[in-house]
Order: C-alpha cells, then sequence, then structure tokens
C-alpha cells in the first residue's frame, strides 16, 4: 500500500507541475514536503513495539483494539450517512426531523456515537451551498461518515477552506454561480456537521436504496453535489 | 496557543490532493495509532481537549512535515510518558520494568464496543445561563491564550451573528489544563465572508464557527 500511496503522490505532483509552469520552484518547494510525507518505514516497528509493551504491561487489550479498527475499517462509513440523506430526500416528515434535531433522527436509522454525540445537518438548496471542515484539527462526523480522508485532515484543506471556499470547490470540479451562498462550517466545538445536498433531477422514480447509492462522501462533505444518475446506467 | 495548527486563512499550503478509492487507513500502524489512542484514553488520566493540544505541541515544523498518524502517534508516545503509563527506559528497551505490576485493560471489548456505539459526550448536564441568544450581535474576544483554545485566530476580534445555541458543553481552555470543566454554552456564530477576509471574499458568503460563551462579547 506504501507502493500506492507514492505513486499517487508522484502522479498528482508531476500532474500539478505540468500545470504550474512558470511556477516550478514552487512545485520543487511542495514536492520536498511531500517525500517527507511519505511513510517512514520504522514507524510500523515502532507502533508495533509500543503496543507489544502496554499489552504486556497489561494497560491495553488488543481484542479491544481489533475491535475498533475494524469497526472502522469494516462497518461504520459514508454509507451511513448515505442512507440518512435518502431518507431525507423520500421521507419530508423525516427531513424535518433530521433538520430540527439531527442526533435523534440520525438514530431513527440506527446511527451514532463517537464523534457523532451532537450533530447538527444543514441543507443545500438552489441558493445555498454547505461545505464543512475542521481548520484547528481533523473534526469530522464519523457515525455517518466514518474517519475521514487525509485531504480533510490535510492543510491545504484545513487553510484556504475558510478563506478561498470558491477556490477550493473548483479545485474538486465543482462552480458555483455568484448567486448561490457559500456557508462553511468550521467544526470547532464538538458539534459535527453533514450536509443535506439536494436531489438530483431524474430521481423521482428512485427507491431509497437507489437513492442511497448515489450519495457520495464528498457531497456529504459539501465539496461535491450529488450528481444526476447516467441514462441507462446504474441508478 | 497560536499554532501551525490553527490554519484557517493561510495560504500557499498547495493544492488539496484527492486520493481516489483512499483506503480508510494506508498501513496498519495507523489503525493501531488510532486504536491505542482511544485503549488509553479509556483510562481517563486524560481528556479529549488535553489529547488535542498534544497533537499541537508537536513542534511546528514537524506538524506540517509529518502525516496526520504520525503525529497523533509522537503526541500519544508524550501522553503516554507524562502520565506514568511507561517511562523512557522502558520505550527504549520494549520491556516493562523489572517489578512493575501488571495491570488489567481499562478498555475492554465490551467497552470499546460502547464507546463506538454511544461515544463520550461532552455536553454537560448543568444548569448555566447563556450570555447570548440567536439573532444577536457578538464579537469574538481578542484573546491569545499560551495554552490550548478552540477560537481560531482568524474569528479573534471579528463581529457575527448567533445563529444557534447548542447547549452546554465543557470548555476546552481550562479541561486541556486539567483546571475544570467549566460548563458553558457553545453557539454557532456567523461571521460574514466579508468581515474576516475583507472585499476579496464574496458579499454573499459566511463562515458559521462554533463559540464558547468565554470566546465571546456583546457587540
Amino acid at each position: 500500500m506504501t507502493t500506492n500511496r507514492r505513486d499517487f503522490i508522484a502522479g498528482s505532483l508531476s500532474a500539478a507541475g505540468a500545470a504550474m509552469g512558470a511556477n516550478a520552484p514552487h512545485e520543487h518547494e511542495h514536492q520536498h514536503d511531500h517525500e517527507h510525507q511519505a511513510v517512514p518505514s520504522d514507524l510500523t516497528l515502532r507502533v508495533k513495539a509500543l503496543e507489544s509493551l502496554l499489552v504486556e504491561k497489561g494497560l491495553v487489550d488488543r481484542a479491544a483494539l481489533d475491535a475498533l479498527v475494524d469497526a472502522y475499517e469494516h462497518k461504520i462509513g459514508p454509507r451511513n450517512g448515505a442512507r440518512v440523506v435518502a431518507r431525507a430526500w423520500a421521507d419530508a416528515a423525516y427531513k424535518q426531523r433530521l433538520l430540527a434535531n439531527a442526533d435523534a433522527a440520525i438514530a431513527e436509522l440506527g446511527y451514532g456515537g463517537m464523534q457523532g454525540e451532537h450533530m447538527v445537518v444543514v441543507e443545500n438548496t438552489p441558493k445555498v451551498h454547505n461545505m464543512i471542515v475542521c481548520t484547528l484539527c481533523s473534526c469530522y462526523p464519523w457515525p455517518v461518515l466514518g474517519l475521514p480522508p487525509v485531504w480533510y485532515k490535510s492543510a491545504p484543506y484545513r487553510s484556504r477552506a475558510v478563506i478561498d471556499p470558491r477556490g477550493v470547490l473548483r479545485e474538486f470540479g465543482l462552480q458555483l454561480s455568484d448567486d448561490v451562498e457559500v456557508s462553511v462550517w468550521d467544526s470547532t466545538a464538538e458539534i459535527r456537521y453533514l450536509v443535506l445536498s439536494e436531489r438530483p433531477a431524474g430521481t423521482e422514480n428512485l427507491n431509497e436504496e437507489q437513492l442511497a447509492a448515489l450519495v457520495t462522501r464528498d457531497a456529504m462533505v459539501g465539496v461535491a453535489k450529488v450528481a444526476a444518475p447516467q441514462p441507462g446506467g446504474k441508478p | 496557543m497560536n499554532g501551525v495548527h490553527d490554519m484557517g486563512g493561510m495560504q500557499d499550503m498547495g493544492p488539496v490532493e484527492y486520493e481516489k478509492n483512499e483506503p480508510v487507513f494506508h498501513l496498519p500502524w495507523e489503525g493501531r495509532v488510532f486504536a491505542l489512542r482511544r485503549g488509553m484514553g479509556a483510562w481517563g488520566k486524560w481528556n479529549i481537549d488535553a489529547s488535542r493540544h498534544a497533537v499541537e505541541l508537536v513542534p511546528p515544523a514537524d506538524y506540517l512535515r509529518m502525516s496526520y498518524y504520525e503525529r497523533q502517534f509522537i503526541a500519544f508516545v508524550e501522553m503516554l510518558v507524562q502520565h506514568n503509563f511507561v517511562t523512557r527506559e522502558e520505550l527504549e528497551r520494549n520491556v516493562p520494568a523489572g517489578g512493575s505490576p501488571k495491570a488489567a485493560p481499562a478498555l475492554t471489548v465490551e467497552k470499546a464496543n460502547s464507546l463506538i456505539a454511544r461515544g463520550a459526550p461532552t455536553s454537560r448536564k448543568v444548569i448555566a445561563a447563556p450570555r447570548f441568544k440567536a439573532g444577536q450581535s457578538v464579537r469574538a474576544r481578542n484573546i491569545n491564550p499560551v495554552g490550548h483554545t478552540r477560537l481560531p485566530r482568524y474569528a479573534r476580534g471579528k463581529v457575527g451573528t448567533v445563529w444557534l445555541d447548542h447547549g452546554v458543553y465543557a470548555f476546552p481552555d481550562t479541561n486541556a489544563q486539567f483546571l475544570g470543566e467549566k460548563p458553558q454554552h457553545v453557539y454557532s456564530v456567523r461571521f460574514a465572508a466579508r468581515e474576516l477576509w475583507g472585499d476579496q471574499a464574496a458579499p454573499q458568503d459566511s463562515v458559521y464557527v462554533d463559540m464558547w460563551d468565554d470566546y465571546l462579547e456583546p457587540a
């Protein structure tokens, strides 16, 4: 997996370099940083050694650690949030409950817990686009989205989401018109936010499960919209 | 602390690097760091604010250079030593010091599952009078605490409007230093983007920041 990550970094750098052209020194600086960010090989050993020490001292139970890793690697992720959004699209009364008391409405679908103890759902409309950030660390609604991706925790996103949200959204391929208000939610406290996207056109005949399949993590963070299903494609 | 972690509004950090089909953990050690922090947190020797502050104390150049989980790991080791769970000698030799008693893990599988399902709320069911109400104009105080704070630099001194009262929560600035939870109201405060960034921001845009009572004054 190390190889994949380095390939990704190298690939994105060469693409960025090509786009930057005259800014070659700038490109070099970033490349320098990222080479350092590639995973140091000794961390695997150091973390393993620390875990063994803590287990030997009776301070941690390996099975409990395994349960935590397994939960966030395999059970809790953005499909949970997608079901919440799909339910809100399909059921107007649920949507009202979700916007009025997100904790209770999300719990109706069986979700809740660590880093989602206090939730607020913000609704996109043709006139308002919401996006979520944590400028100070990495706060993110785990029960509905799982653990955050690297870009969400990274300096480029955390620094610019508040000062240049439209520029950041353009990098994600989302160009908003001037008559749309952008509302950025900085998760500085223990409240976690989820964006309720607009339901795309052409989805009138889809059931809740089919709707949920359209909803992406990025749309629930507010860096993308939910795309309409492709004609003839899988909904 | 006006540290490098307080990034809102900084520029020239480079483009957002998006990884398609990103795994939850890129390598197994990242997952172990994630789990170990919760496993040891269950001893109750620190709280979420103290553990955030430990990461903020990673030296600034290292903070920017390191990956997210590397920072978390470094900060975690420091907390283990500070709270006497391990000694530096034990860390070097990777064996428990001779004669040290064996503990019973604080986080069992059952407790881990409960933590995942129920979390560890920092809201507090105590009566605390709200100092502000929805619709009120407020100014974020211009304070520069040297310890932990969740008042980002970019909002300090700026005027906004209370949008929502979230209820009563433990106060990070004191909680991180084990000086008490000082429970108080937290509000979502709306700042016009132009109040924060001037004319270069779009006039209709806004940033909502969650603010404890102690971060605000009437405006």
